[in-house]
């Protein structure tokens, strides 16, 4: 690695796998169980979360030695919804099509525990530049979990990959459904992505020990 | 230069100069950007308006509105009047598409206001057709749309939108299979009354060959937005009704 150190590599490398914020720190459930149902979105709210987490933590890095820790918690949320409602305010002025698509999210992003999480066990005591590979890291760990779950949701409940009708259609019976196949619709409710977070924790887990918890 | 960060003047100082900056930036943030964001909203709402009636640049599946540089001109085109309704007072506006519906609704909720109802016409050889705005509750926030009816009251296209439903479920009512069941489909039931189209579940017509039943089928999973729907469509149309029995009367 030329332009990162093997520390900075660890940074973004550890929240992939081993350090991942969903299947290891559990934080950020309640979006991967909100916006799961469709692949598209699962990729719009990773790409989001990488955006405000890269930056919030570089801004929150860059005042770590002003802020007052009595009132931190503040400090960070004001942070995140700042830059959440700038990024939401650009985009409607300039690209109105995509901001509407975002517009579910802007919430589910500035309450994302993943954000407040690393600013406060990471932003706040390095520098920018280890900060924004956390940020970054970090959130391609949430992503990757949230599209391998939309993957699955949306495959198994609707039978489309990014609303393309991948297994036949329904109704029409073509392809899969000639043979007699039907769309599992419990896929679609949130219960579900619980259980395959679940089954995705139980997967690592076993092939890598180590992770277990001890008693 | 070490602060004392811990110092309860430090921390309140630090805190008022951080809501003027914040409270700045987004003020500044928010005017300048003004502009802009209410002509994509006034362009929306047009392209909205169109859609409803057909006039859009969908391919098999997709919801294309026609674009922003052709939508004045379709617009001005095809809508050929555009009227208030306030009680039994009907009035000619061409700005009637910028009434804000859900400000309207909010005042009609004292009883000596009476509403304003925009509605938009558009005449051709095809035939006359009235759009009326909509507007209602989905699960999490707001939902509206556009309902382009005849004056039998059978509906020619809907184009419906929600300002946060959950992407996968109820945010699906903007897409092409949830809206494309719409069309065709009667408000008024065989005793010529009217009684709305009503979302349902497992009403066994999942291809909607079915026009006059005033049912379509729900998306699974979706329930009470599929209800916010119904209602939305409702009671909304609902209060047009005077004024399409004024146009049988004619």
């Amino acid at each position: 690695m030329g332009l990162l150190s093997k520390k900075d590599a660890k940074l973004i490398m550890d929240p992939l796998s081993d350090d991942n914020p969903i299947t290891i720190q559990v934080l950020g459930i309640c979006s991967a169980l909100a916006i799961t149902a469709e692949l598209e979105a699962s990729i719009v709210m990773a790409v989001s979360v990488m955006f405000v987490l890269g930056i919030g933590n570089v801004v929150i890095s860059l005042m770590r030695n002003i802020i007052p820790s009595k009132i931190r918690i503040i400090v960070q949320l004001i942070v995140v919804a700042t830059l959440v409602i700038i990024v939401d305010l650009v985009l409607k002025a300039f690209a109105y099509e995509l901001s509407k698509t975002l517009s579910v999210f802007v919430g589910l992003i500035i309450t994302n525990c993943i954000i407040m999480g690393r600013f406060e066990a990471f932003a706040l005591a390095n520098g920018p530049w280890r900060s924004f590979l956390d940020g970054i890291g970090n959130s391609f760990g949430y992503g990757l979990i949230l599209i391998l779950v939309g993957f699955f949701r949306e495959l198994l409940g609707s039978g489309t990959l990014l609303g393309y009708k991948v297994l036949g259609d329904p109704i029409e019976l073509t392809g899969l459904y000639a043979f007699g196949y039907e769309n599992n619709g419990f896929m679609l409710l949130s219960p579900m992505a619980l259980i395959i977070v679940g089954l995705i924790i139980w997967v690592q887990r076993s092939r890598n020990p180590s992770l277990i918890e001890d008693e | 230069m070490a602060i004392n960060t811990d110092k309860n003047s430090y921390t309140i100082i630090f805190a008022i100069i951080m809501v003027v900056v914040v409270g700045s930036i987004l003020a500044f943030a928010s005017q300048g950007l003004k502009g802009n964001i209410d002509e994509n909203k006034r362009v929306e709402k047009q392209q909205n308006i169109l859609y409803a009636l057909g006039i859009n640049e969908n391919d098999e599946s997709s919801v294309t509105f026609v674009s922003k540089s052709k939508v004045a001109e379709l617009f001005s085109k095809n809508i050929t009047e555009q009227l208030v309704i306030q009680g039994t007072k009907v009035t000619e506006d061409n700005e009637a598409y910028l009434i804000d519906v859900k400000k309207q609704k909010a005042l009609a909720k004292d009883p000596s206001y009476t509403r304003e109802l925009p509605l938009f016409i558009s005449e051709s050889k095809s035939g006359t057709y009235y759009v009326v705005p909509i507007l209602g509750k989905g699960l999490w926030d707001a939902i509206w749309g556009y309902v382009a009816v005849d004056k039998d009251m059978v509906i020619k296209g809907v184009f419906f939108d929600h300002k946060g439903e959950t992407p996968g479920l109820g945010a699906n009512i903007n897409k092409r299979f949830f809206m494309d069941d719409f069309t065709g489909e009667h408000l008024n039931n065989s005793s010529g009354s009217f009684t709305g189209v009503v979302v349902t579940k497992g009403n066994g017509d999942p291809k909607n060959i079915n026009k006059i039943d005033n049912k379509v089928d729900a998306i699974a999973g979706s329930t009470i937005t599929g209800n916010g729907v119904t209602s939305m469509i409702k009671d909304e149309l609902k209060l047009y009704i005077p004024y399409f029995k004024t146009l049988k009367n004619s």
